[in-house]
């Protein structure tokens, strides 16, 4: 530690945080109130309550970042605080892959255990015989034992080509970062570009795969254990990539402000750890889902 | 950064006028406040509120069992009862007051001026008002609230539940992003605004056993989530994670939900050893014996933790290789939590016992947490468990750990700390009626369900045999005068935040260790703004 102490920032009374506990309150009972609607085919004001708080939302982060920002420009900062956010940030990346890890169980465990049993692998011969005779446990799930029916996703074409665009925007991404590190702005701002650039790329070749599976292949949410882990797996990623290329761009606003310096860039460390993240689980997703 | 930052810039000081002054008024005071002391009350309030909400569904549900035969509510009723009575106190009693403790203590146990994220700490206590908020208003949405047990197992959530799953659902998610965001605040804090000299193996036990449930939380509420966001799927969206016909399983959701579950109930026992592992010591007026292998102990507990989730489904049907291993991994529990047993006796050894009010709470603990350990062995044993399993005896034996172990604690924890917190002694009368009356109370309530489930009686059914009546209304009698304690304790903490009493000196109790005693009592609005030196 430093000789003289630098004292540790504890801010102020903030508004934003009960402004962002009205937000998600908005957004639970508007998601609830969305998905009963659809379920019923109903027409309520479930959405609309859900778009408030989304709105609120984006109102407590725009207004909260910005005072962060303004902190961090006038120069609040200690280190110690710096490592707070670091440890901060790289806990919360953990929980994101415990919430991966949940749907990756359920992925196991479909393959390598209810669907094999429903086939009467173990010693459930007879829950084969008496439920689903016909039944035949081969992966990935075709056939279900209720008899929906669909196609399999190849790993060939659209998904080896996002592989390669994810890889090499890590690549960028990890160049703009040491550009930034040597105060190379002009490196900085093109290599960060970029990574957004590729990142768009894959999520509009996402969409286009999902308008593949829904209309050529069959291949729906609603396609058995298959299409259940397919989907929520690729939409969670998709989702978490959506939200990473958000925060590159507004990133990439804040280079072409001068903002960041070679040693002061929590922010863009955050994103970039957060960047990588979500390439590590689309490796492992697409050597789970695809691949294998 | 560099040395821009040593001292805080002139043309921010405004922003911290209340920094260095007492705390500001108002309303406005606890909705916008990053102050962990004001926080760390928040939670504890909140906690208390929620603790006697969720007591009332559960005198409903004794008055219902109080007789045979059903009498007054219906049982779709009866089951919202138990379902929200078991969220309420999981979510919303036990673990904010855990939470509350952390705040108001870890920086001062530590020496650091705050917790290391306030902004953020104050985010996460907020959402949870309303994520309890929306989940006791689906009881009164069409079609009644969540009906399938606080563990809403597939296909009761699914198939059979109500439209009201989705409110469900999404305060659940809240409850978790709550729970992640306190957990990772109490991390960073611990890890990084230690004051100088305060090294791993010299801190509190509180902190250290707050340190590793933190990591418990970050690591099974986000599949907390993923359970809940594959039961609205399956409910809303025609996925079939939990549905055979489509390639799942129900089974799986226990799998999912119990990889949870099992950590989740040591997020709700570790800080508790921690809390009787600071008292004992005080009032044995000996320091910890082995506190070393306390430390082990609770780590050992939770990596534990982690492989023993199927203990809670032996049941289902799963093959026998995999019902031995989690009866092994189970009983192997034992042994760190005997070593945290026997550690708090050889404390108590020879020590300078007195018998304050803290103290009596922590030896309840001791004895009956004990008991309840000792039922959970029972539990462990696979083909025992085939007769127990959904009995009552499983019932007591987790009310036995979680009311006398956890709950006791947490009351053990508030009147060792009150005084500090009001610079006043609570009213000793009253607490001494609230601790008897809760001790017997609470042995009359929990301890005949231990007969009428051995004998078999299934737990969460509005009805029962006539044979189990003598007992239900002995239970209900004591479930009764348990809930009516607790109006003596609610009388006491308002007296205490009123601030009546004698004051009390900065040590409050003789035999108190730790950075938390050297600060005058009550304690200041700002604490350790430069950290003091740990020898």
């Amino acid at each position: 530690m430093q000789q003289e102490y630098q004292r540790y920032y504890v801010p102020a009374q903030s508004p934003w945080p009960i402004v962002g506990a009205v937000a998600l309150f908005l957004i639970a009972v508007g998601a609830a109130y969305t998905v009963i609607d659809n379920s019923n085919g109903e027409q309520g004001f479930g959405s609309r309550v859900l778009g408030l708080g989304i709105l609120t939302l984006l109102v407590m982060l725009f207004g909260w970042f910005k005072n962060q920002i303004d902190e961090s420009m006038s120069g609040l900062y200690s280190d110690q605080l710096g490592r707070s956010y670091r440890q901060g940030m790289s806990w919360f990346i953990f929980s994101e892959v415990m919430f991966f890890a949940a749907f990756f169980g359920a992925l196991f465990y479909a393959r390598m255990i209810s669907v094999p049993w429903l086939g009467g692998a173990s010693n459930n011969a007879m829950t084969n015989e008496v439920l689903w005779p016909s039944f035949n446990a081969i992966w990935p799930l075709l056939s279900t034992p209720g008899g929906t029916t669909t196609q399999q996703m190849q790993a060939t074409g659209l998904p080896t080509f996002n592989t390669i665009i994810l890889l090499i925007s890590s690549v960028t991404l990890h160049f703009a970062h040491v550009g930034l590190e040597q105060g190379k702005r002009k490196q900085l701002t093109i290599m960060l570009g970029v990574t957004i650039l590729l990142g768009l790329g894959f999520l509009t070749l996402q969409v286009e795969e999902y308008i593949h599976a829904y209309h050529e292949l069959g291949l729906t949410l609603q396609s058995g254990v298959y299409g259940n882990t397919f989907f929520m797996l690729t939409g969670f990623h998709g989702m978490h990539v959506t939200l990473g290329t958000l925060l590159l761009i507004v990133l990439f606003f804040r280079v072409l402000k001068g903002h960041f310096t070679p040693h002061n860039h929590f922010a863009f460390q955050a994103g970039s750890w957060y960047w990588h993240f979500v390439d590590v689980v689309w490796v492992m997703l697409f050597l789970f889902v695809y691949v294998l | 950064m560099t040395k821009a930052t040593e001292t805080l810039v002139p043309d921010h000081a405004s922003a911290h006028q209340d920094h260095h002054h007492g705390a500001p008024k108002g309303i406005m005071r606890w909705l916008l406040t990053t102050n962990h002391k004001d926080i760390g009350t928040l939670y504890l309030w909140f906690a208390f509120i929620m603790f006697l909400v969720g007591g009332a569904m559960a005198m409903v549900i004794r008055a219902e069992l109080f007789q045979p035969g059903l009498q007054i509510v219906d049982p779709n009723f009866f089951n919202q009862m138990t379902t929200v009575h078991g969220l309420i106190m999981v979510f919303g009693a036990v673990m904010p007051a855990f939470t509350g403790l952390a705040n108001w203590l870890i920086p001062m146990m530590i020496g650091a001026p705050d917790m290391a994220l306030p902004r953020m700490n104050n985010w996460s206590f907020w959402i949870l008002p309303f994520a309890f908020a929306i989940l006791l208003g689906s009881l009164f949405v069409e079609g009644g609230g969540p009906a399938f047990g606080w563990t809403f197992y597939a296909p009761l959530s699914t198939t059979y539940s109500s439209d009201s799953t989705a409110l469900f659902v999404f305060s659940v998610h809240i409850m978790g992003i709550s729970s992640i965001m306190g957990a990772i605040n109490v991390i960073v804090t611990i890890f990084n605004m230690r004051a100088p000299g305060m090294s791993w193996m010299k801190m509190p036990l509180f902190v250290w056993t707050w340190l590793i449930t933190a990591f418990l939380l970050i690591a099974v509420m986000p599949v907390l989530a993923g359970a809940v966001t594959m039961v609205l799927t399956d409910k809303f969206f025609g996925t079939s994670f939990f549905d055979a016909a489509g390639g799942g399983d129900p089974v799986m959701f226990q799998h999912i939900f119990w990889f949870f579950g099992h950590p989740e109930v040591y997020i709700m026992i570790l800080p508790a050893f921690g809390i009787i592992s600071q008292i004992v010591p005080t009032f044995a007026r000996k320091p910890l014996f082995g506190y070393a292998s306390m430390v082990y102990a609770t780590a050992s507990i939770a990596l534990l933790s982690f492989i023993v989730w199927a203990h809670h489904m032996f049941t289902t049907g799963m093959p026998v290789f995999a019902e031995m291993f989690f009866m092994f991994a189970t009983m192997l529990i034992s042994v760190p939590t005997g070593v945290k047993v026997f550690n708090w006796v050889a404390t108590m050894w020879r020590g300078a016992m007195t018998f304050e009010i803290p103290m009596l709470f922590a030896l309840a603990f001791i004895v009956l947490f004990t008991i309840g350990g000792l039922s959970g062995l029972m539990l462990a044993i696979t083909p025992v468990d085939f007769q127990y399993h959904d009995t009552y005896f499983v019932v007591a034996h987790f009310h036995y750990v979680l009311v006398t172990g956890a709950v006791f604690s947490i009351m053990a924890a508030v009147y060792y700390w009150l005084p500090k917190w009001t610079g006043k002694m609570f009213n000793i009368t009253l607490a001494k009626w609230h601790f008897w009356c809760s001790l017997i109370s609470v042995n009359v309530l929990f301890f005949p369900m231990h007969f009428v489930g051995l004998a078999g009686m299934p737990r969460r059914i509005p009805d029962y045999s006539l044979q189990f009546a003598d007992y239900n209304q002995w239970i209900s009698i004591g479930g009764f005068a348990f809930g009516l304690s607790q109006l003596i304790f609610l009388t006491l903490v308002i007296k205490a935040c009123k601030k009546q009493g004698e004051p009390v000196s900065d040590r409050v109790w003789e035999g108190a260790q730790g950075l938390e005693w050297e600060i005058p009592s009550p304690a200041p609005y700002h604490t350790f703004e430069t950290p003091p030196v740990v020898k």
